[in-house]
């Protein structure tokens, strides 16, 4: 079953095409792996999925919904964490939640049940009435992508969600990511660490605003001879 | 279920504008506390009152009727007689030296000059370096002692007497003209500037984003930054008011009603210049700048609250009429000082609605432009 289907997604800007006739799809649960070079198109690309920005042209469906005619069905089904972890750092980590879930509509007993279950499930109940901004970063980005996944959505997009973490945090992470897939919520990840294009079940790889592979990396290394995903990375994104 | 999930969204937007808000302790005192120092400085400390001129007498052979005209000088809260020089030299060096501000020289013999011909001449001599001041305090001066000439020489009337009586500022106070001003200067300060960097700090920080991904509208998120400060703008129109009646003793000569009317419509404008400046500006100090620089020099210089817009070139005439506080200002004053009825600021309140109609419009155009 795929929960993202795009046919030919074109988006230009001006003169400018960031991304040319892409074709992809993403089964429901896996982790996706979204990687390119920087301007490749993939932040732009991942905009139009989240419904943030409109397609010039293709067909685009998330969660079941055309993201150009009903972007607000597909915002509801989605959630988003970008590479900053923005949170309001003036605001208590319980009002962030609060905040978050209730820009989603959610019912106030509801969140405060959830809320509590989810701060016992990350051993933080102490950090309730924290300030964000007093949090060191891992902690912000465990948030981050609690916050994000808050409102049960269908998919989870990320905008490079390790940038500026040790590697101790990055693992902790990912973890969480696991066990968040695996209640079958589907993860779309961009990242520039070629170690963690590996822990995904598929990776695509952006050039030019086109996708130039899209297999699992245990394949995309047989195809390209290479002995890592950063080999594989490097021969298509740098080709020599 | 869409309304209440609606209203749930805008409930949780507008709680938080709260909360980060009161949070911030500092920002709230300032915010609070900016009408109180506005209407004390321009209240007590940038005064163009005439008071206490002080005033250097030369006058040769002391003669009873020019003491009599120097005594009515001095009857005022105006004057008070600091020198009495012996020599035009003294008066010269007086003046130079700043120890007065203005002399009063009466010719020689005065007495029998006037007692003679009927008329005796008084020269005022003043310090115009600040020229306002000295046309103000030498026009007094003037006033004064031609009505001690009435009172020692009647017999020399003029024909034609005018008699001047000044309309709704009696006392001609300075705080009639500047409350107004005040007004529309706090107002504008905190609705734009503080929205504008509100909103811009979200950009930044990411959050905004964090926003639009999710199902809420913008023009939710516009009203959400707007209710706070529409409260607070409130409170200070209150503070402004209370202190202007209480403390400066300005009456409200027209109905209250009307004129808290007209300010809440321009709270509205100004948040909406806020909202509009935080859709051009890139990061908070731009903001800041376009806000405090580009909106507020003009709102203070072109406004009418400290130079008469009707004495500045027509470049600028035309200019002020861009400026939103100017027609507030306008209708306050018509409403506040002259006790006009709301019909009479009609066309003040037009410009004030179509501005922020036309404002808000814009900004969630380029806001919904920038999701596109």
């Amino acid at each position: 079953m795929n929960v993202i289907t795009t046919e030919s997604l074109t988006k230009r800007f001006g003169s400018f095409t960031a991304v040319d006739r892409v074709s992809f799809e993403v089964r429901r649960g896996e982790i996706f792996g979204f990687l390119g070079a920087n301007g490749a198109g993939k932040t732009t690309a991942m905009r139009v999925l989240c419904g943030l920005s409109k397609p010039t042209s293709g067909k685009v469906i998330v969660a079941g919904h055309d993201v150009a005619a009903h972007p607000e069905r597909v915002k509801r089904r989605v959630g988003y964490m970008s590479q900053r972890f923005s949170l309001y750092e003036e605001l208590k980590v319980w009002e962030n939640i609060r905040l978050y879930a209730g820009v989603y509509g959610m019912r106030p007993a509801e969140i405060a049940r959830k809320c509590d279950a989810l701060l016992r499930e990350l051993h933080f109940e102490e950090g309730r009435d924290k300030l964000v901004r007093s949090l060191p970063t891992g902690w912000k980005q465990k948030l981050a992508f609690s916050v994000a996944i808050f409102h049960e959505p269908e998919i989870v997009f990320l905008d490079e969600p390790t940038g500026g973490v040790d590697p101790v945090a990055r693992r902790q992470f990912w973890e969480l990511i696991y066990r968040t897939a695996d209640r079958g919520v589907t993860v779309f990840v961009t990242t520039h660490y070629m170690d963690e294009a590996e822990y995904c079940d598929r990776v695509s790889i952006m050039v030019d605003g086109r996708i130039a592979a899209l297999d699992s990396p245990r394949n995309l290394k047989e195809r390209f001879s290479a002995g890592s995903m950063d080999e594989v990375f490097r021969k298509l994104a740098r080709p020599t | 279920m869409k309304a209440s999930r609606d209203t749930r969204l805008f409930g949780a937007f507008t709680l938080k504008e709260f909360r980060h808000i009161f949070r911030d302790r500092r920002t709230i005192m300032i915010l609070l506390g900016i009408p109180i120092i506005q209407i004390v400085l321009f209240g007590f400390a940038i005064t163009t009152e005439v008071r206490d001129v002080r005033v250097a007498l030369l006058d040769p052979t002391p003669n009873a009727s020019a003491r009599r005209v120097v005594d009515r000088l001095l009857a005022s809260d105006y004057f008070q007689l600091t020198r009495v020089a012996r020599s035009p030299a003294d008066i010269e060096r007086a003046l130079r030296r700043g120890e007065v501000e203005m002399a009063i020289v009466f010719e020689p013999s005065f007495d029998r000059q006037l007692a003679r011909e009927g008329t005796a001449g008084v020269q005022l001599i003043a310090d115009a370096t600040n020229p306002n001041l000295a046309a103000l305090f030498t026009g007094y001066a003037t006033n004064i002692i031609a009505a001690a000439g009435q009172e020692l020489a009647p017999a020399t009337a003029p024909a034609i007497r005018p008699e001047t009586r000044l309309l709704h500022n009696p006392a001609i106070k300075d705080a009639y003209s500047f409350v107004p001003g005040v007004m529309g200067l706090v107002l504008m300060l905190i609705c734009a500037m503080m929205t504008s960097i509100s909103i811009v700090r979200e950009r930044e920080s990411g959050t905004m984003e964090m926003i639009l991904v999710s199902p809420a509208r913008p023009f939710m998120i516009i009203a959400a930054k707007m209710i706070p400060y529409f409260i607070l703008s409130c409170v200070n129109l209150a503070t402004i008011l209370l202190l202007a009646v209480y403390a400066l003793g300005v009456p409200v000569a027209g109905s209250l009603a009307s004129l808290v009317g007209v300010s809440l419509l321009f709270i509205l404008v100004s948040l909406s210049v806020g909202i509009f400046v935080s859709t051009v500006a890139r990061s908070q100090v731009a903001a800041m700048l376009v806000s405090g620089m580009a909106l507020m020099t003009p709102t203070i210089l072109l406004s009418g609250l400290i130079f008469p817009v009707e004495n500045m070139p027509l470049l600028l005439r035309w200019i002020s009429h861009l400026i939103p506080a100017k027609w507030f200002i306008i209708a306050v004053k018509k409403i506040m000082i002259e006790g006009a009825p709301l019909h009479l600021v009609t066309r003040e309140i037009l410009v004030l609605a179509g501005t922020g109609a036309l404002l808000l419009l814009l900004s969630l155009k380029k806001f919904n432009d920038k999701t596109a």
